[in-house]
């Protein structure tokens, strides 16, 4: 499997603000990958970096197997870029706009372009300056997915979209997916992530603080157990790995780390087991783990905090 | 609990007539907000026109020392050529330093003040409205009227200060000008500026956006100058049209008047009383004109980034274009008046010999102007590029197989086409009506060569522009002051008897008395080759440098 996007110890400063402080990020050709975290941790800038707009520091960044600083016009004819806040011209039409960037990219899929537009119910003929913040987002998106390239770059793409529109949003990275192009996608929506991606990376503070397949990730965190004995359980607290211990009579509640999950569950039947649910962890636990201790510092409480 | 609660408590109930609330609630924060936001901006148009006017005056009697300087100063003006360009000469039996002041100045300062009316009554109206901004405020509790209230009391008050600031300090730098002449010099170009507040609270309401209701309110200080230019020197009535009219027609150090002012304070709010009738019909963030649908498909010829910059600029062009063409045409047309001026007056013409060289000079005057709006044009031009990475635009185009340098360089063709069209047009309508008054068909090539004399000029200024944008963006709009430099160098150069070296590094210099005099070619070829450099410069910088967005 080729690399679309190699990044390597990417260090960025504006100022005395690191934003991107070592950053390494992967993405294989032909996969779907989240690029996870909150506002400020550095996503955009990465972004920009990516596509040659804002020049890294040190560190090394590969993209489409070029330099995304001085082969940008050749890299940019193969890849499509939707920004997480789209400004249109005020003057040009929501058609004009998206004729001009495919234009401007190399060309449109016509048949790709008018089908799209009614997909995702946009009317091109009004000015720029009259689209809500989710039309405007359509017309990035529009112009993106009708161009014939390899590979998608999309910043918070589905922000101020409907939920029925981020649902043909999520049909038309399927589509894509399924023709084996690379999708970089940016977001702090994590039902979106764990929908369509292959591979997440988490971003904190400008570092890469997590990156792998799901399932991966689901491996370094943990698991919920509720279960009912037929006596009470006792010992669980001597096994590893075992956190939010509650026993109540005959039932049992705690979190296991996924990797203690088999010892845990066997203790567990050695008192007569009546009832058993599992609950694997979430995307959003995975993403409370890492930033569970900012949240806490600011005083907010998360089941999933970790803060232990 | 309840109970203690029903029975409002004073302080409740002066809230709850609060609530009620006007049109107006609010006008007192949000003066405060725009006065925090123009802290620096406020104090330096105030500082800067305060000091230009009285930082002047002492070097009056150092450049006229004697009544005969003075007098034969006052000679050069009683004519047709000069009233067109300054305003109507009088006092000019006993030209006193007072006279001259309000001969050679007030008109100055009276567009500058409009002009700066305009621009900041729109940064706090439209443009306001038009980034959304205001939407935000007026979902607060904030009346209707209270924006355009705040933003007209800031600037009209500004506008007041500098008057006030004028009288109090001009006779402290120049004893000859007494304190209530010097307030009545003040008050009549603070009028020009409080008109033009109107102007400006109007326009905003008229477009959607911010840089048409600039330009509109530009275009019409553009009329009020040219309505008094033909009116002083023909049709008078046309004068009592215009405000800077008005203000020059109190006759200031002369005959003190104070009642034409009153005319301007009627116009103010009619312009204000208008501008509030449309904010109560119209939606926010509308303008009069409702926006219709466009083409659903981009026609061929925006297929390119240049095909992009000339579309995205192609009104404001437009409207420069109009507007040089008609004032050349409007200038062009006095020529007569100054010819028959010439041959009326025996005494000039032993002097002067014929007509022809008081024409040149007229039209050298006229060619520098064009040349100044048309730098002002190019710097808009230019000005676009920063504006479209700073909104966020350029980064969707630069994220297509669009290079850095193929992206600048169409904005800067725009500008420099833009400016070189401008002279062309305007030197072209200049001729025609020149041309005909004169029955004089040569002058259109001595024309044409003046005007692409001075576009050297011109493109010098905006390869200045370009040059920081490359390397120090944010600096960008220190090229306002090149121009600035321009402006009075080489409008009040005449008057001032600058040093030579002081008129010499204008870019407007070398082709100043073209088309009758000499061409600077040295000095052409040099600002050539600089502004070649600097665009140069100005594309290389913006090809290494991280897009920013402040």
């Amino acid at each position: 499997m080729t690399t679309a996007i190699d990044v390597a110890g990417v260090v960025k400063t504006f100022g005395t603000v690191r934003a991107l402080d070592g950053l390494d990020l992967r993405v294989s050709t032909g996969e779907v990958h989240g690029f996870l975290g909150p506002n400020g941790a550095g996503k955009s800038t990465t972004i920009r970096v990516l596509l040659g707009l804002l020049r890294a520091d040190s560190g090394t960044v590969r993209l489409l197997g070029g330099d995304p600083w001085d082969d940008a016009v050749a890299l940019h004819r193969r890849l499509a870029y939707v920004p997480g806040d789209v400004n249109l011209w005020p003057n040009l039409t929501g058609g004009e706009a998206i004729d001009l960037l495919g234009r401007l990219r190399g060309g449109l899929d016509e048949k790709r372009r008018q089908d799209l537009l009614e997909r995702f119910d946009l009317d091109p003929t009004k000015k720029g300056r009259t689209y809500s913040k989710g039309n405007r987002q359509k017309v990035a998106l529009v112009a993106a997915l009708a161009s014939d390239v390899e590979l998608l770059i999309l910043d918070e793409p589905t922000s101020g979209l409907d939920p029925l529109m981020e649902a043909v949003f999520t049909e038309c990275i399927d589509e894509w997916k399924d023709d084996g192009k690379t999708v970089l996608l940016s977001s702090h929506i994590l039902a979106e992530v764990e929908k369509l991606c292959d591979r997440v990376s988490i971003i904190r503070a400008g570092t890469i603080v997590e990156s792998g397949t799901l399932a991966e990730l689901r491996h370094l965190t943990r698991t919920s157990i509720h279960a009912e004995t037929a006596r009470a359980v006792t010992g669980l607290d001597q096994l590893p790995g075992i956190h939010d211990l509650v026993v109540e009579d005959h039932r049992v509640t705690f979190d296991v780390d996924t990797a203690q999950l088999d010892g845990a569950v066997k203790h567990v039947t050695g008192f007569g087991l009546q009832s058993l649910t599992s609950q694997p962890p979430t995307l959003e636990e995975l993403f409370l783990r890492h930033y569970g201790d900012e949240l806490a510092a600011e005083g907010v409480t998360t089941e999933a905090g970790a803060v232990s | 609990m309840s109970v203690t609660t029903a029975e409002p408590r004073p302080r409740q109930r002066a809230a709850q007539r609060r609530q009620g609330g006007t049109t107006l609630t609010g006008t007192g924060t949000v003066i405060r907000f725009i006065l925090r936001r123009d802290r620096v901006r406020l104090p330096i148009w105030i500082g800067a026109i305060v000091l230009g006017v009285v930082g002047s005056l002492p070097t009056f009697p150092e450049t006229y020392p004697t009544a005969a300087d003075r007098q034969a100063r006052a000679d050069l003006l009683d004519n047709p050529a000069t009233i067109a360009l300054t305003g109507p000469a009088y006092g000019t039996d006993n030209y006193t330093f007072g006279a001259m002041t309000a001969n050679e100045l007030l008109v100055w300062v009276a567009i500058t003040m409009a002009l700066m009316s305009v621009l900041l009554m729109v940064r706090h109206t439209r443009a306001e409205e038009e980034t959304g901004r205001t939407e935000l405020l007026r979902a607060a509790v904030l009346g209707r009227h209270a924006g355009t209230t705040a933003a007209f009391t800031v600037v009209a008050g500004a506008n007041v200060l500098i008057g006030l600031l004028l009288g109090a300090l001009m006779p402290a730098a120049l004893d000859e000008l007494s304190m209530s002449s010097s307030l009545l010099f003040g008050a009549a170009a603070t009028s020009v500026g409080v008109v033009f507040t109107g102007v400006g609270a109007l326009t905003a309401q008229v477009t959607e956006h911010a840089r048409a209701a600039t330009g509109l309110g530009a275009a019409a200080v553009g009329v009020a100058f040219a309505l008094r230019a033909i009116g002083d020197v023909g049709t008078e009535a046309l004068s009592w049209l215009s405000p800077i009219g008005w203000a020059q027609r109190t006759r200031v150090y002369v005959d003190d008047r104070w009642w034409p002012l009153l005319l301007s304070l009627g116009l103010t709010v009619l312009l204000v009383a208008l501008a509030f009738a449309i904010t109560s019909r119209r939606d926010v963030g509308a303008g009069v004109i409702q926006p219709r649908p466009g083409s659903p498909r981009a026609g061929a010829r925006l297929s390119t980034p240049l095909g992009l910059a000339v579309r995205l600029q192609r009104g404001n062009l437009i409207g420069w274009t109009v507007g040089l063409l008609v004032f050349g045409l409007a200038y062009g047309s006095l020529a007569s008046s100054i010819e028959e001026f010439v041959s009326e007056n025996s005494t000039l013409q032993d002097f002067l010999g014929d007509s022809d060289s008081l024409i040149d000079g007229f039209m050298a005057m006229v060619v520098m102007m064009m040349a100044l709006l048309a730098a002002a044009y190019g710097l808009t031009a230019v000005l676009r590029l920063r504006s479209e990475e700073t909104m966020g635009r350029a980064e969707p185009v630069l994220a297509t197989a669009v290079s850095r340098t193929r992206f600048a360089a169409s904005h800067l063709v725009v500008a420099l086409g833009g400016s070189l069209l401008l002279m062309l047009v305007g030197g072209l309508g200049l001729g025609i009506t020149a041309a005909i008054a004169l029955d004089d068909g040569s002058v259109f090539g001595r024309l044409f060569v003046a005007a692409l004399a001075h576009t050297v000029g011109v493109w010098l200024v905006v390869a200045v522009a370009a040059a920081l944008i490359g390397l120090a963006p944010q600096l960008v709009h220190l090229t306002w002051v090149v121009l600035t430099y321009g402006v009075v160098v080489g409008v009040l150069g005449g008057f001032f008897q600058f040093p030579d070296w002081v008129t010499k590094i204008s870019p407007f210099d070398a082709a100043s008395t073209l088309p009758g005099g000499d061409l600077g070619t040295v000095a052409v070829v040099i600002m050539g080759v600089l502004a070649v450099a600097l665009l140069w410069i100005g594309l290389l910088g913006f090809r290494r440098r991280d897009l920013t967005t402040t």
